[in-house]
């Protein structure tokens, strides 16, 4: 049996200073001091009456909502739901080109892709707004829609392009084997089993895409759409000159915290649904 | 004439060279099962059977159509033979009854009732008529299994392919989906199982196949290839899966 080695005295160990739990202790109470005194400093210098008269004056909040904020919103719904549609069929289409046996295919959808990821979407925007300028007499039918649903959706399917692919790409390859070995075509097996599993799989990703959307639609207002069909930003701005005050636009701020907020509850939501069944 | 012919097959994967020139047959009605080590090509051979793999060399005739040929209509003859994996293979997104008719649909064009008739009859075939409406994830290893032997039987193959049917599955499960295989051989379902199951092989088979460095060593009944080898390899392979702490002597 072997023994605990002791020195030759049965006197502790004397250590000198704090334990590392008295340093972490001490050190969070230093971190409280301070935010306290920042907080403190803050709320005392800062003019509240301008502040509110500025951000929240309770007469423009009204009068934002009189003017037609909600119809704001819609269209920005409607805006993004349209370009969201588009986003995913143009996405599907240009994933299956990436994965296609024909090279060409694969070169226009990563050109495509690669082009559209690197540029800012408000430099698409501008093009889209100047379009009609430079070919005098071009229409875009649905106007507005048509042409908003185009532009946000030429960049989302760039973005979506890429989820999709590498959700197809994590269908497991025994799954086509079955499908194939049941006698089912690629064209198929790629309709009935593979993209529907790939869709599930990219479902939490997706959504984050969803909420760039909502964000991006914003830009709408550089293409220069009429006043009744103004977006959220569009609206806000034309009110907040109007005023010569920030309120309108900090309603409309808040207005898009009520789209994507539970929309990126929802993300993390599918999220963890898909980790726990993998 | 044989319903599987194979002829002088060869298979590699960039210099692994799996399989060495394979020629065998599968007769109408017949049971075959494939042993021999891992890694000596019997999964491959059997993937090449349906064309899962592509050979580089040799034939491969299911009912007198060549299926190697390139201009093979390769969808329809698979059509003919079912096929079973080791990890099931079942498509979650679907039902166990769905699983079973989404083939027949979209493939033989069989109308909705007909294709809900035939995968009814199948999964009660494999004893789970009272599982049709779960999900793959719903269902243990071995249901999941034995519903993908009657996805595979809803097609009506004339031969059924099964890749080491029972290796996935914990040791308790096993058994329901052999005694499945067996009720389907005595049926005359003619049948090439890789396995590890001597007993089953034993058992059902009409024939063992020994394979081992992708060729075929040996083959025969059961009770000769089994129970009487006659090649040294194949007596070293049989002595290590029936008694596998046995300690071979050093010479």
């Amino acid at each position: 049996m072997s023994t605990v080695p002791t020195s030759g005295t049965d006197t502790p160990v004397e250590r000198k200073g704090l334990s590392p739990r008295q340093r972490a202790q001490r050190s969070r109470w230093i971190q409280y001091a301070v935010l306290v005194v920042l907080v403190l400093a803050a709320a005392f210098s800062a003019n509240w009456g301008q502040i509110v008269s500025v951000f929240f004056k309770p007469e423009f909040i009204k009068s934002t909502f009189q003017d037609g904020v909600l119809q704001a919103l819609v269209k920005t719904l409607e805006y993004t739901a349209g370009a969201f549609v588009i986003g995913l069929a143009g996405g599907t289409l240009l994933a299956l080109m990436k994965l296609s046996q024909v090279g060409p295919y694969r070169w226009i959808a990563t050109a495509y892709i690669e082009f559209f990821r690197g540029l800012p979407a408000i430099v698409v925007f501008i093009a889209f707004s100047l379009l009609p300028l430079a070919f005098p007499g071009m229409t875009i039918p649905w106007d507005p829609y048509g042409v908003v649903w185009l532009a946000l959706g030429i960049v989302a399917s760039a973005y979506m392009a890429e989820v999709i692919r590498a959700g197809i790409q994590a269908v497991p390859k025994g799954q086509v084997e079955a499908a194939r070995s049941l006698g089912m075509p690629a064209g198929v097996a790629m309709r009935k089993i593979v993209l529907p599993q790939a869709f599930r799989i990219v479902l939490p990703p997706l959504t984050n895409d969803l909420i760039l959307l909502v964000k991006d639609s914003s830009l709408v207002f550089m293409i220069g759409v009429a006043a009744d069909g103004y977006e959220l930003t569009g609206f806000g701005r034309d009110l907040a000159n109007t005023y010569s005050n920030l309120t309108p636009i900090v309603v409309c701020g808040f207005c898009y915290l009520l789209i994507t907020l539970p929309l990126g509850l929802l993300a993390r939501r599918l999220e963890a649904r898909t980790a726990r069944t993998r | 004439m044989a319903l599987v012919e194979i002829k002088s097959l060869h298979k590699s994967f960039g210099s692994n060279h799996v399989l060495r020139g394979i020629d065998f047959t599968v007769e109408q009605g017949e049971v075959v099962c494939v042993i021999g080590p891992s890694g000596s090509g019997k999964s491959t051979l059997l993937r090449c059977v349906n064309l899962l793999e592509t050979p580089q060399e040799g034939q491969v005739i299911v009912r007198g159509e060549d299926i190697t040929h390139p201009d093979c209509h390769l969808d329809e003859a698979r059509q003919q033979i079912g096929m079973v994996f080791q990890q099931f293979n079942l498509f979650p997104h679907l039902s166990a009854l769905a699983n079973c008719t989404v083939a027949q649909r979209t493939v033989l064009k069989r109308p909705a009732e007909e294709a809900d008739r035939v995968a009814r009859a199948n999964l009660e075939r494999v004893g789970l008529s009272d599982k049709i409406e779960a999900y793959p994830a719903q269902l243990s290893g071995g249901q999941q299994q034995r519903v993908a032997i009657a996805r595979a039987l809803s097609m009506d193959p004339a031969l059924m392919l099964f890749d080491e049917p029972t290796s996935a599955l914990d040791p308790e499960l096993v058994g329901d989906v052999l005694t499945v295989m067996r009720k389907l051989a005595l049926d005359g379902m003619t049948m090439l199982v890789v396995t590890h199951e001597m007993a089953f092989a034993r058992e059902v088979a009409d024939r063992v196949v020994f394979m081992d460095g992708g060729v075929i060593v040996e083959q025969g009944p059961p009770a000769e290839v089994i129970g009487n080898p006659k090649e040294e390899r194949t007596r070293t392979f049989l002595r290590r899966v029936l008694d596998p702490t046995h300690v071979e002597p050093t010479p």
